[in-house]
């Protein structure tokens, strides 16, 4: 095995073992670039992520909406943004819920940023 | 023999593309942004480019979990646009150049470079977006276009001084093929941002803007980095600049910069622009 990459803060990178982990819940959350299984899933959700075979942790990170414990159930940014489309989240939403502060407070964050 | 008339970078933001079709781009948020590429237009209808070279990154509507490629060159004689979940309008089909996608197959293999070739490919936000800030309003594309995917969705990602020396050799293929074509090179994405993890918001411009300043004459700075430290100062998804780290490595040679933008925040993103054309710095 290679050394572990850097332990960068409040970050993990999405790797092999994520890969793993996340198999499941990235592959439904892929299912939904198609619309008729994003209203698939708006009907019935838990039959959906039972369809797609849902860890229990996977299952109540989704039930949560909860972007930090889907992370960590090992989803991929790139495919809970399309959960997140579902959902009506935009990425300033994303963000204000993952660092814990308002929409609002998370846009003048970005804002600053340029200053 | 074809020739590389240029390379342009840009950013790829999906909230671009609802701005487009919004035709917001006197909006005060978005004028900053928008005002960086007329002067690119001016020089694309200046130099007239047969064909677009584009290095770009997949976000989960090609490529899947499943086989996931760490390089991918489509050899299609169009690319499809298509849903990506999350609302974003689609753009009309763009046209492909087959026998250049082979040439540079070959000739890549041949160099070491193993991409996956893709017969059938749909592209998504990375490529057309870019596409339609180059040349907007047509729909009815001036260019055909080879694309070249890096993955950036599943560690280990190639490393950037491998997406640099990718680059070197399709600036290598381009100029070895014996038609008479004009290519513009094109490496989409950044810059620094992170959209996941409590690191969420990250932006980085002390980093972005030496990067800018130091792509076309000193590429080697950035290709030099690991992967996890331009994690680090860029952010989960600032890595993206592996693209620009390619589009750099194909212009070759001496380059310098024509034109630039860098503008925080579109959306979660500092998002940045250069136009590079070889010669002497």
């Amino acid at each position: 095995m290679l050394p572990p990459l850097r332990d960068i803060p409040g970050t993990t990178l999405f790797d092999g073992v994520q890969a793993m982990k996340g198999y499941a819940l990235n592959k439904m959350c892929y299912s939904f670039n198609s619309a008729a299984n994003r209203e698939e899933f708006k009907r019935d959700e838990d039959a959906y992520c039972a369809r797609y075979g849902l860890t229990a942790e996977q299952r109540d990170a989704v039930r949560r909406r909860n972007v930090l414990a889907l992370l960590a159930a090992g989803g991929n940014v790139y495919y809970l943004a399309k959960l997140a489309g579902i959902l009506g989240l935009d990425v300033q939403d994303l963000g204000a819920q993952q660092t814990g502060t308002t929409k609002e407070a998370f846009k003048a964050r970005l804002v600053a940023a340029g200053g | 023999m074809a020739r590389i008339v240029g390379a342009i970078t840009t950013s790829h933001i999906p909230a671009i593309g609802k701005a487009i079709a919004r035709n917001l781009h006197e909006d005060p948020y978005w004028k900053p942004f928008f005002d960086g590429y007329p002067p690119v237009h001016r020089w694309l209808a200046q130099v007239q480019p047969d064909v677009a070279v584009v290095f770009y990154n997949d976000h989960g509507l090609n490529f899947f979990l499943d086989r996931m490629p760490t390089f991918a060159i489509g050899a299609a004689p169009e690319y499809r646009n298509a849903d990506e979940g999350w609302g974003i309008p689609t753009v009309p089909p763009l046209p492909g150049d087959q026998p250049l996608s082979w040439h540079l197959i070959e000739r890549l293999v041949g160099e070491e470079f193993d991409l996956t070739t893709c017969q059938e490919m749909l592209v998504d936000h990375a490529l057309t977006i870019p596409m339609a800030l180059l040349w907007p309003g047509s729909g009815a594309w001036p260019v055909r276009t080879v694309p070249i995917c890096i993955n950036t969705v599943q560690h280990p990602l190639p490393s950037a001084m491998r997406c640099y020396k990718l680059g070197q050799a399709v600036g290598r293929a381009i100029e070895a093929y014996p038609e008479d074509l004009r290519v513009v090179v094109i490496g989409t994405g950044g810059l620094s941002h992170q959209l996941d993890g409590e690191r969420a918001g990250f932006i980085n411009k002390a980093f972005d803007v030496e990067f800018m300043q130091r792509l076309a004459g000193d590429p080697l700075w950035a290709a030099r980095y690991s992967i996890a430290e331009l994690v680090e100062l860029t952010g989960t998804q600032g890595i993206e600049l592996l693209m620009w780290l390619a589009a750099r490595g194909a212009l070759g040679g001496e380059a310098a910069t024509v034109h630039s933008n860098y503008h925080i925040p579109i959306s979660n993103t500092a998002a940045g622009l250069m136009l590079m054309e070889r010669r002497a710095a």
